[in-house]
């Protein structure tokens, strides 16, 4: 098993889980969401073949109401 | 009136921007936006709450970009970094999109803008293709530098965020505007209809609210009026202000003709 931070909080996974299987896990498949892995951009075109690493920091968004 | 508001390349009618957040619920939201007549809208990257509902409506099913010019912010980021990579994820979520809010703020009581970092992020960002509409202060030497790395428009507070004290020194709002030759839009502190129009009265090519109608009683009565005052103040404004005549009283009707006192 590898540990991820998914905004912010700990989540233990597979190993050699892609993206866009805990992005599906997660619920957000096909949903408009934006991924940030260690302070680098993911591109939505990367999510099946990026395999996540142990000690990866993930930052899941969406759009929100606001000023 | 047919002149338009032109930022970065492209056309708009309306001179209203609007905010779409403390809002009762996505339906309010829309209703508001729908009568301020608005078309481009700020909104916000925030993280998804990992275990909620990932099938609840999301803002941009409500409000979709093929209908609206939507301006993602950085608000709540104090921090350069944290503004550019918001912005970064703001693009991806949004398939390329580029115009943007910057606001980089200084301390979570005045909400005032940290031009130091702000400066710094909008370099970065404009480096990497972004369009720029940046939040600042009044100042304008600040405003000017801006402009000159290549902010595609100019937005300053009136007031603070979210205070709704109005118009506060319409002087340096003026001389900011004699500096910058990029859109000038006032943004944070309009309470009312009236701020608004004073805002666009002194020449502001627009406002940008979001708590002056989220926060009124009657967000949608609110957000129609914010529409014609933002036209009516235009319109004042290029109709071109009578001079302002201190001690001196001009009467409106001839003063010829007058009929005769009685009292001799």
């Amino acid at each position: 098993m590898i540990t991820v931070s998914v905004n912010g909080a700990l989540r233990q996974l597979p190993v050699r889980t892609s993206v866009a299987a805990l992005v599906e896990e997660l619920g957000f498949a096909g949903k408009r969401i934006a991924l940030e892995r260690n302070g680098e951009i993911v591109p939505r075109s990367m999510f099946d073949t990026l395999l996540l690493s142990d000690g990866d920091k993930l930052e899941l968004v969406v759009a929100v109401g606001g000023g | 009136m047919n002149e338009k508001l032109v930022i970065a390349g492209k056309d708009y009618s309306s001179r209203l921007l609007v905010g779409t957040g403390k809002y009762k619920d996505f339906t309010e939201t829309r209703a508001a936006v729908e009568a301020s007549g608005a078309e481009i809208i700020t909104i916000a990257i925030r993280r998804t709450n990992i275990g909620q509902n990932p099938n609840e409506p999301s803002l941009l099913e409500v409000l979709p970009p093929s209908e609206y010019t939507l301006l993602p912010n950085t608000a709540g980021c104090y921090t350069a970094e944290d503004a550019v990579r918001t912005l970064r994820l703001a693009r991806e979520l949004l398939d390329g999109h580029t115009l943007v809010k910057l606001e980089v703020l200084g301390d979570p009581q005045s909400l005032y803008p940290n031009v130091v970092e702000t400066l710094a992020a909008a370099k970065t960002l404009i480096a990497e293709g972004f369009q720029v509409m940046v939040y600042t202060s009044d100042d304008p030497i600040i405003a000017k530098q801006l402009e000159d790395i290549g902010c595609v428009a100019v937005m300053p507070l009136a007031s603070l965020i979210g205070s709704g004290m109005g118009i506060l020194n319409p002087w340096n709002l003026q001389l900011l505007m004699e500096r910058v030759q990029v859109p000038v839009i006032v943004d944070a502190g309009v309470g009312t209809a009236s701020d608004a129009a004073i805002a666009m009265e002194l020449g502001c090519d627009g406002v940008l609210m979001n708590t002056a109608i989220a926060a009124a009683q009657q967000p949608v009565l609110m957000a129609g009026a914010m529409k014609k005052a933002v036209e009516a103040g235009r319109e004042a404004f290029l109709a071109g202000r009578m001079p302002k005549k201190l001690y001196s009283a001009s009467p409106s009707s001839p003063t010829a003709g007058i009929i005769a006192s009685t009292r001799s």
